[in-house]
């Protein structure tokens, strides 16, 4: 299954992977909007691409509020505030989980530029957070590190 | 069934602090069970949908590497004391749960 995702990410273009991905993994409950490309993507760029935000520029405005070093990796608590006018959308990924996209969030009719959320850590890795504006990609990353990891069993 | 969630929104000037804390396991898919050393399969929630006064202002798509119970923040500008929070939630199994509240 996964080598079979692997080479159909590879593959096929956006538009008919996220297609493809939401008829193999949708188990019988097809969200027509969830964006299975992107979340399935084992890395960063490949879940920028299902995004599609291949080349955020680099910003000062996002804030990203997490701890410097996170005790027990299933519980980091990560807060995001953008400073970037038109914010309407906010992802958080952390980069060396097995799936680094862990949440995208579409903010819409007076929601403040303002996102707090706990998340699962693997390992040390830098948390980025990735801001779109005015139909433009921003980022910004955090180093969190994490002691003993979240998502092993 | 689900387990309710609960929610607090309060208002300062006119921005409303609304808080949610859900419950739900949050499995990735990715742990063992250290006992039968099976997958334990993928159950986490992967849609999560806020609205104010019935106007949707946040839809995310999450990830199970959202820890488990999730918590969630926003803020929301133009709310006033009196204003319905509503906040929803789909897992990737189809089961759902719908909280509301009152800002205060």
């Amino acid at each position: 299954m996964n080598m079979l995702r692997r080479n159909i990410l590879k593959g096929a273009s956006a538009a008919s992977t996220l297609a493809i991905a939401a008829g193999l993994f949708g188990s019988g409950n097809a969200f027509a909007a969830y964006n299975s490309a992107a979340f399935s993507a084992k890395s960063v760029a490949d879940a920028l691409k299902g995004m599609g935000a291949t080349s955020p520029t680099e910003s000062k405005d996002i804030a990203i509020k997490a701890p410097e070093i996170a005790e027990n990796g299933a519980v980091v608590p990560v807060e995001v505030t953008s400073k970037i006018a038109g914010t309407t959308n906010i992802a958080i990924l952390a980069e060396k989980n097995p799936n680094p996209l862990v949440a995208d969030f579409k903010l819409e009719n007076g929601a403040e530029p303002y996102v707090s959320v706990r998340i699962k850590m693997g390992q040390t890795a830098m948390i980025r957070a990735v801001v779109t504006a005015g139909g433009k990609s921003y980022t910004a990353a955090k180093e969190v590190k994490v002691t003993i990891g979240g998502c092993g069993g | 069934m689900a387990e309710p969630m609960k929610i607090r929104a309060t208002v300062t000037g006119d921005t409303a602090d609304i808080k949610v804390l859900m419950n739900h396991p949050m499995e990735t898919g990715q742990r063992k069970d250290p006992k039968t050393g099976q997958l334990i399969p993928a159950h986490f929630i992967s849609e999560v949908t806020a609205t104010l006064n019935g106007k949707t202002v946040m839809e995310a798509e999450w990830s199970g590497a959202i820890s488990k119970n999730p918590y969630l923040g926003i803020k929301v500008k133009g709310a006033k004391a009196g204003d319905k929070v509503t906040v929803t939630w789909k897992d990737n199994t189809g089961e759902s749960n719908t909280a509301d509240a009152t800002v205060s």
